[in-house]
C-alpha cells in the first residue's frame, strides 16, 4: 500500500528537492517532474514568507555588529510576522545567549543561529501525519470560520487519491449555507465518495453514518469535515465535542488526527483558538492555510513553542495540489535560502 | 467580548497608576509599555503601536498630566481619545447614491467572510425599507454560489446569478441592469475571496469597479487579522480605493488589534461589525464606544440600544405599574429574566456594564452564563401558580419538591426565594421613594 509511506518518504524527498530547485526545470524524468512542479510551487509559495520575514532579517543583519540596537530591531522583525510578545522574546533571549557564548560579533552570524533555534522549537515535536496504521484512518478537521478547512480536505483528499487510497469525505459542516455542496463539488472533481446529510442536520449523526459507512466500504481514510466555529462559543464547542465522542465510540478508538486549520494572516488568535479547541477535541497537529499571501505565518512559530502542538501541513496555493507536508527543517532551510 | 483581554490590561495598568497622587515621567513610560505590550499582542500593527504610544506619551508627560488633579484619569481620558481617533473618530454610514441603484462591493481576502456579510448587509437594508439585491458573483469558490443563494432565501432577499461560467464583469453588469428593471434600489455584489498580491484577480476587481462604478468598496475584514491585516488593506485600498472597512468574527475572543490598524493606514473607516453568527448579527462600528469598551469605562449606550430593541414596551408599563403597587410577583420576574435572555448572552451584556470587564478575570470567577438563568427559571417554573403568585405558601416540603422537579438543590430554591423577597423590599422602598435608581444593582446578586 504505497499511500501510507508517502508522509514518510516527503520528507527525504524535500530536502533532496529544496537542495537543487535551481535544476529542477531542466530535470526531465518523468518521475521528478511532478514532484519538482510540487516544489516549484512550495517554493514560491514560500519565497512570499522568506522576502517578508527573512528577507529583511538579512537585510537588517548584513554588516552590522551586534549590539542591544540590534536585538530591538530583530524584535520588531519578529513581532511584524506574528510570531508574538513571549515567543519573541524567547527567540531573542536565545539569540542573546548564544552570540554571547559563542562570541559573535558580526549581525549576520546571528542569521545561522536564529534559523536552528526556530528548528529547533519545530523539531522539538515534530510528527507525520498518523495515518498509516489503523484503517480505516479517520481525520477530522476543526477551526474557525474560515479558515481553509473544506479546501484543506479537498485538497488532502486529492492528495491520497493520487498515492492510491480509497478516500472518503463526511460532510460535517451542517450549518453553513452550501458547505456541503461545497464538499461535494470537491468530492465530484477529485472522485471520492461522500457521506452528506440534509443542511440543519445533526453533525454527530453524519459523523456516525461516515465511520459506519467508511468500514462497511473498507475506506482507508476518513476524511471528516466540521462546521466553523469561534472557539468561544460554548455550544457549538460542546457539540463538537459530541462528534469526536461518537466518532470515538463507533470507531473503538480515537481518530487518528484531529488536525485545526489556522489561516496564516491570523494573530496572536490562534494561540486561543488552539488552548480552547484542544480542551475539546484533543488536537494532534495544525494546518496552516493560505501561506501564498503576504502573511508571514510566523503564528506557528508561537503554536510550536508554547504550545507544542506539531505543524503537520500547509497550504500554499489555491491548487489541488498545494498542500504540503510540513517538514521543520526542510521548512526552515527553504525560508532561509535564496 | 471584543477587545476584552485588552481591556482588562490597560484597566490593569492604570490600576497601578490611579493608586498616586501625581505621576512622573517614569510612571507615564511603565504604563506606556504596559500599553504597547498589550496592544502588541492585541495585533495592532507594530508601527501603529509605536506612534500610538508616542503621542500618548507626548501628551501625557506634559503639563497637561502632571498639573492635573487626578492624573490616572488624565491618562486614561488621553488614551481614550487617541484610540478612538485611531479607530476612526465617530461613526461613518454608507453613501446612498443619488439615483438608485447604490452599488456596494465586498472585496476581501478568502474566507473573511464575504457572502456572510453580504447576507446580513442586504437583510440590515431590507430592515431599513430598502430594496436589495445579492449579486453571486463568485465563480471561483466551490457552491460559492449556492451559499448566497441560499442566506438569500433565509433573509428573501433575491439574489442574482449567472452561474459560474460568465465573467464576474459580465454578472455585475447584468445584475445593475436588473436591479434597474426590477425596482432593486441597492445591489450587493459578493466577489470571490482573492490574496491582494494575486495581479489577474485583483485586475478582476478593477474591471469590475470601472464597469459598474460601484458608490461603496467594502473591504472585509477578519477581527482575528494578526500584522498582516495592514498590507491587505493597503493594497486593496491602493489598486481599488476602498470606501469602507467590515470587521468579522468580532464575536470570538480575538483582541481586534486589526481594526486600531487598519484606520490609521489607509485612512478608511471600519463602517461594520460582524457580532454575531446569526444574520442579523451585524452593527454599524461604532469607535467611540468601542474605544470606551477597550477601556473599560462601558458601552452603555450599546446596552440601552439592545435593551430597547428586546424588550417590550407595554410589558414594561405593565411592570412598572405592579411595582408601584408592590404587587411584583415571581411570575413577572421570570417575564424579567426572559427579557434579558432575549438581550444575548450574559457574559456579553455585563463586558459592557462600567467596571464589569475586569469581573471577568477574576480567579474562579463571576460565572455569569446562561445557565445560571435557566436553573432560576427552572425553579420558577417548577411552582404552582399559586406560589408564584405567593411565595410566602412554600414551606419545607414544597421547597423539595421544586428543587426536585427543577433538578436543582432546596439550597438554590432558598437562595431564589431569600433574594427575590429582599429584590420586593427594595422595590417597595424604591416606589416609596420613587426613585428607581438602585433598581438595576438588585439583579445581580442572582448572578453571583
Amino acid at each position: 500500500m504505497g499511500w501510507r509511506n508517502i508522509f514518510r518518504r516527503r520528507k527525504d524527498d524535500e530536502i533532496k528537492n529544496t537542495t537543487d530547485t535551481l535544476s529542477t526545470e531542466t530535470v526531465s524524468t518523468e518521475n521528478t517532474e511532478t514532484k519538482n512542479n510540487f516544489f516549484q510551487r512550495l517554493k514560491s509559495g514560500l519565497s512570499k514568507t522568506r522576502q517578508g520575514l527573512f528577507g529583511k532579517v538579512e537585510s537588517l543583519l548584513t554588516g552590522r555588529t551586534i549590539d542591544e540596537e540590534l536585538f530591538e530591531e530583530l524584535e520588531d522583525l519578529l513581532i511584524q510576522a506574528d510570531v508574538g510578545f513571549e515567543t519573541t522574546m524567547y527567540l531573542i533571549d536565545e539569540l542573546r545567549e548564544r552570540a554571547k557564548r559563542d562570541k559573535l560579533k558580526e549581525g549576520i552570524q546571528l542569521k545561522e543561529t536564529l534559523e536552528q533555534v526556530i528548528v529547533s522549537i519545530f523539531s522539538e515535536n515534530a510528527a507525520p501525519l498518523a495515518i498509516g496504521d489503523n484503517s480505516p484512518a479517520v481525520i477530522m478537521v476543526v477551526g474557525v470560520n474560515g479558515a481553509g478547512k473544506t479546501t484543506t480536505i479537498g485538497k488532502l483528499g486529492y492528495r491520497l487519491k493520487q498515492e492510491q487510497a480509497k478516500v472518503l469525505f463526511a460532510a460535517g459542516d451542517t450549518f453553513r449555507a452550501a458547505a456541503i455542496e461545497q464538499l461535494e463539488t470537491w468530492a465530484t472533481r477529485i472522485g471520492v465518495d461522500i457521506i452528506a446529510h440534509k443542511e440543519g442536520s445533526d453533525p454527530a449523526a453524519v459523523a456516525f453514518d461516515a465511520v459506519a459507512a467508511a468500514k462497511a466500504r473498507k475506506a482507508d481514510v476518513l476524511l471528516l469535515d466540521t462546521a466553523g466555529r469561534l472557539q468561544t462559543k460554548k455550544n457549538l464547542m460542546a457539540e463538537l465535542g459530541k462528534v469526536y465522542r461518537v466518532v470515538s465510540k463507533e470507531l473503538g478508538r480515537e481518530p487518528d488526527e484531529v488536525l485545526l486549520v489556522i489561516d496564516a494572516t491570523t494573530g496572536q488568535n490562534a494561540l486561543s483558538q488552539a488552548r480552547l479547541f484542544n480542551e475539546v477535541v484533543p488536537l494532534t497537529g495544525i494546518v496552516l492555510t493560505k501561506l501564498d499571501g503576504t502573511a508571514k505565518g510566523g503564528i506557528i512559530l508561537a503554536l510550536s513553542h508554547e504550545l507544542k502542538i506539531p505543524v503537520k501541513l500547509v497550504g500554499v496555493g489555491e491548487q489541488n495540489e498545494d498542500l504540503q507536508d510540513f517538514d521543520p527543517e526542510s521548512f526552515a532551510t527553504a525560508l532561509f535560502s535564496d | 467580548m471584543p477587545f476584552g483581554n485588552l481591556a482588562s490590561r490597560l484597566q490593569e495598568t492604570f490600576k497601578k497608576l490611579s493608586g498616586r497622587g501625581k505621576l512622573s515621567e517614569k510612571d507615564v513610560t511603565a504604563a506606556l509599555r504596559e500599553v504597547r505590550l498589550a496592544l502588541l499582542e492585541a495585533d495592532v500593527n507594530y508601527k501603529v503601536v509605536k506612534t500610538f504610544t508616542d503621542k500618548v506619551k507626548e501628551r501625557a508627560v506634559g503639563h497637561e498630566v502632571l498639573s492635573s488633579l487626578s492624573p490616572a484619569q488624565q491618562v486614561i481620558k488621553i488614551v481614550n481619545e487617541e484610540l478612538t481617533e485611531l479607530m476612526g473618530g465617530t461613526l461613518s454610514k454608507i453613501t446612498l447614491a443619488s439615483k438608485p441603484p447604490t452599488v456596494i462591493m465586498m472585496v476581501g481576502l478568502q474566507g473573511a467572510g464575504k457572502t456572510t456579510t453580504s447576507g446580513k448587509l442586504a437583510l440590515l437594508f431590507k430592515k431599513q425599507g430598502h430594496r436589495p439585491l445579492l449579486v453571486a458573483a463568485d465563480i471561483y469558490r466551490p457552491a460559492a454560489i449556492k451559499q448566497l443563494e441560499v442566506l438569500g432565501e433565509q433573509v428573501g432577499i433575491p439574489v442574482f446569478s449567472m452561474g459560474d461560467t460568465h465573467s464576474p464583469v459580465d454578472i455585475a453588469n447584468a445584475a445593475i441592469s436588473h436591479a434597474n428593471s426590477h425596482g432593486n434600489d441597492i445591489v450587493i455584489l459578493d466577489t470571490a475571496g482573492r490574496l491582494h498580491i494575486d495581479e489577474d484577480l485583483m485586475e478582476e476587481l478593477v474591471q469590475i469597479k470601472e464597469k459598474t462604478k460601484p458608490h461603496e468598496i467594502l473591504l472585509v475584514v477578519d477581527a482575528m487579522t494578526g500584522q498582516d491585516a495592514v498590507n491587505v488593506a493597503e493594497a486593496f485600498n491602493e489598486q481599488l480605493g476602498i470606501d469602507g472597512v467590515v470587521l468579522t468574527k468580532l464575536d470570538g475572543d480575538a483582541r481586534g488589534g486589526a481594526a486600531l490598524s487598519i484606520k490609521t493606514v489607509t485612512n478608511t473607516p471600519i463602517k461594520f461589525a460582524g457580532i454575531s453568527e446569526k444574520l442579523d448579527g451585524l452593527e454599524p462600528f461604532h469607535p467611540d464606544r468601542m474605544a470606551r469598551r477597550i477601556l473599560g469605562m462601558g458601552d452603555i449606550l450599546s446596552l440601552i440600544e439592545k435593551a430597547e430593541a428586546s424588550m417590550d414596551e407595554k410589558k414594561a408599563k405593565e411592570l412598572a405599574e405592579k411595582i408601584k403597587r408592590a404587587e411584583f410577583t415571581l411570575e413577572d420576574f421570570k417575564d424579567q429574566l426572559q427579557q434579558i435572555k432575549n438581550m444575548g448572552p450574559l457574559d456579553q451584556l455585563i463586558g459592557m456594564l462600567p467596571g464589569m470587564g475586569q469581573l471577568k478575570n477574576l480567579k474562579g470567577g463571576l460565572a455569569v452564563d446562561d445557565s445560571h438563568l435557566k436553573s432560576i427559571e427552572a425553579i420558577i417554573n417548577s411552582m404552582t401558580v399559586e406560589e408564584r403568585q405567593n411565595p410566602s405558601i412554600i414551606g419545607g416540603s414544597r421547597r423539595r419538591r421544586i428543587a426536585q422537579g427543577s433538578g436543582t438543590r432546596v439550597q438554590d430554591v432558598n437562595r431564589l426565594l431569600k433574594q427575590f423577597e429582599q429584590m420586593r423590599q427594595m422595590m417597595k422602598q424604591v416606589s416609596g421613594m420613587g426613585k428607581g435608581k438602585k433598581k438595576g444593582r438588585n439583579m445581580l446578586p442572582f448572578f453571583r
